[in-house]
């Protein structure tokens, strides 16, 4: 009847989607058009970021924001995924149940809070405790060299893996859950154990869910503002130690898109928000070729 | 009635597994009622009875899969060549290796080859079999369930790959691959057409040869043709226990006379 209008408002749904995200890019490249035309390609690999002297580089920002992010979801993804694998596999009714709201609450927690409490009470904690185990045991690596500051990398990352582990277990479990319980009940009637039917039937079957919770929680990582600056300790440098601060794409815009009084200055950080953009763009793209790679051929059900 | 004494079987046969005084509960609903069954070996029983009147519960207490739903539980024995299965210290998984089962829809392990579906209980344990040792057990899997010919050039491919009656073929080789001394299957002609169906019921009087079989069905005609034995199960309670021949022909009980004559159910 109305068919045509229905596959109308469908179409101009989706164009308003792809309208927004190519908007979205063109308004991020013309105002990065300054910095483009100052320093061109080689803003990615400068480390100077000195506003007075209007040198901008990229590098320190671009290396934050993928260390704190990657180590982050490295992290994450094993936590998260123990216990996504206790509560869909394990937990008995009564306590998986309410463990799990618990859990996706943690992942409402506006991350102003997460950064508070990062910065008056994780990050003393890492400076007086979680540091100098780690410098004791092994300090010998460069990862763990240098003076505790509290604030700084590990600080940062230690926040954003507390944030995202939620949306690792919450996806990860449900994902689990999707397996039909028949495939359990088939790999028990051969004499398998829980855990045996767990690694063997319902992991290899949850594998690419599993991958995109962790992509998900990967991206909220990279693009984490708020907490991330409040602990991270700001300081455009690249050090080896996670002690050390640093600094990501995400914080130094929210830092200091106020104090930009040039146009090149305004430039680079928009451009810093264009890679931003990017970033996130092949993070996801990775992860959906990766995807494929590893279920690949045995998918045609 | 036979429904509450004990049942045996005929003649000489020897017993492999046998139920007394079994019942299932879900909960507070009570599934099976005082069971009590012979089960002869190297034979094929059949399970024949209503929707809901508890022949998939039968045999999944048999090999201690009705415990796996929660709040599922066992009173009574069942007897695996006079060892009760649910003695003490008795482990579910042991008990399942000796028990297999092949459920009502086709299983195969959508993330596993051919090839890797039928070794799939065998590699557990961790003992890592040997490439030749697991092309042997494929092999004569396959070939036990009357597979091999169609499969042998594929066995890299996905299990699902396969049609419904070849992948229920499949689900066959992968619980005989475990070596059980006695195969349940759960309905496993429902989902298949006649010419699978034809296949199975076939394989089955071969592998009876070599191990015990417990078909349930609700095919009264598939009882018939199938199996040696047929037990009737009403509202989770054995109404009638006997030689399929004599429950077809000559049935004892009138309840089972009006089922095996189609009258209800």
């Amino acid at each position: 009847m109305a068919g045509w209008l229905f596959f109308l408002a469908m179409d101009l749904a989706c164009g308003l989607f792809l309208l927004v995200v190519g908007g979205i890019f063109l308004e991020l490249l013309a105002g990065s058009w300054p910095s483009i035309r100052a320093f061109g390609l080689s803003f990615l690999w400068t480390s100077a970021w000195d506003p007075v002297a209007g040198k901008f580089g990229a590098l320190p920002f671009i290396y934050g924001t993928l260390v704190s992010s990657l180590v982050a979801i490295a992290l994450a993804a094993g936590v998260g995924l123990l216990a996504a694998i206790y509560l869909a596999e394990f937990a008995p009714g009564w306590l998986g149940a309410p463990l799990g709201l618990l859990i996706e609450l943690l992942a409402a927690v506006p991350s102003v809070v997460y950064g508070l409490w990062g910065l008056f009470v994780l990050s003393p904690i890492v400076r007086s405790q979680i540091g100098p185990f780690l410098q004791a045991t092994l300090g010998f690596l460069p990862l763990f060299s240098g003076p505790i500051y509290g604030v700084g990398m590990l600080t940062a990352i230690l926040i954003l893996v507390l944030m995202i582990v939620p949306t690792v277990v919450a996806v990860s479990r449900d994902v689990l859950l999707a397996v039909p319980d028949i495939q359990r009940e088939s790999m028990l009637a051969l004499g398998a154990t829980r855990w045996e039917v767990t690694r063997r039937v319902v992991l290899p079957a949850a594998r690419g869910g599993i991958f995109g919770a962790c992509v998900l929680a990967l991206g909220r990582a990279v693009g984490e503002t708020i907490a991330t600056t409040m602990v991270i300790g700001n300081r455009p440098v690249i050090s080896a130690s996670l002690f050390a601060p640093g600094y990501t794409l995400a914080s130094v815009i929210a830092n200091e898109f106020t104090e930009a009084t040039t146009t090149v200055y305004l430039g680079a950080l928009t451009e810093l928000g264009l890679l931003l953009f990017v970033l996130s763009l092949i993070v996801n793209g990775l992860a959906r070729v990766l995807l494929r790679a590893l279920s690949g051929g045995l998918r045609q059900a | 009635m036979f429904a509450s004494g004990a049942v045996t079987v005929s003649g000489s046969m020897t017993v492999k597994l046998a139920c007394r005084g079994l019942s299932a509960y879900f909960g507070q609903l009570r599934a099976l009622h005082d069971i009590n069954l012979d089960i002869a070996t190297n034979s094929v029983t059949a399970v024949i009875g209503p929707s809901g009147c508890g022949k998939s519960t039968l045999v999944r207490c048999f090999n201690r899969m009705h415990e796996v739903v929660g709040g599922a539980r066992v009173e009574g024995q069942v007897l695996l060549d006079g060892e009760d299965v649910y003695g003490p210290g008795v482990d579910a998984p042991a008990v399942r290796r000796r028990i297999g089962m092949v459920f009502q829809r086709p299983t195969p392990f959508p993330t596993m080859t051919i090839e890797e579906n039928v070794v799939a209980g065998l590699s557990l344990d961790g003992n890592r079999l040997s490439r030749t040792a697991k092309e042997r057990v494929v092999e004569r899997g396959l070939r036990q369930a009357a597979l091999w010919d169609e499969v042998k050039d594929q066995l890299g491919k996905p299990g699902t790959s396969l049609s419904g009656g070849q992948q229920q073929r499949l689900c066959i080789a992968r619980a005989l691959a475990v070596e059980p001394e006695v195969l349940l299957l759960d309905e496993p002609c429902s989902q298949l057409d006649p010419i699978s169906t034809a296949r199975i019921e076939e394989l089955l009087s071969e592998l009876a040869a070599d191990y015990t079989i417990v078909l349930v069905t609700h095919n009264m005609q598939q009882a018939a043709r199938a199996s040696n034995f047929t037990a009737f199960l009403l509202g989770g309670k054995l109404v009638e226990f006997g030689e399929t021949n004599q429950i077809f022909t000559n049935p004892a009980c009138r309840e089972t006379e009006d089922y095996v004559t189609g009258r209800f159910g």
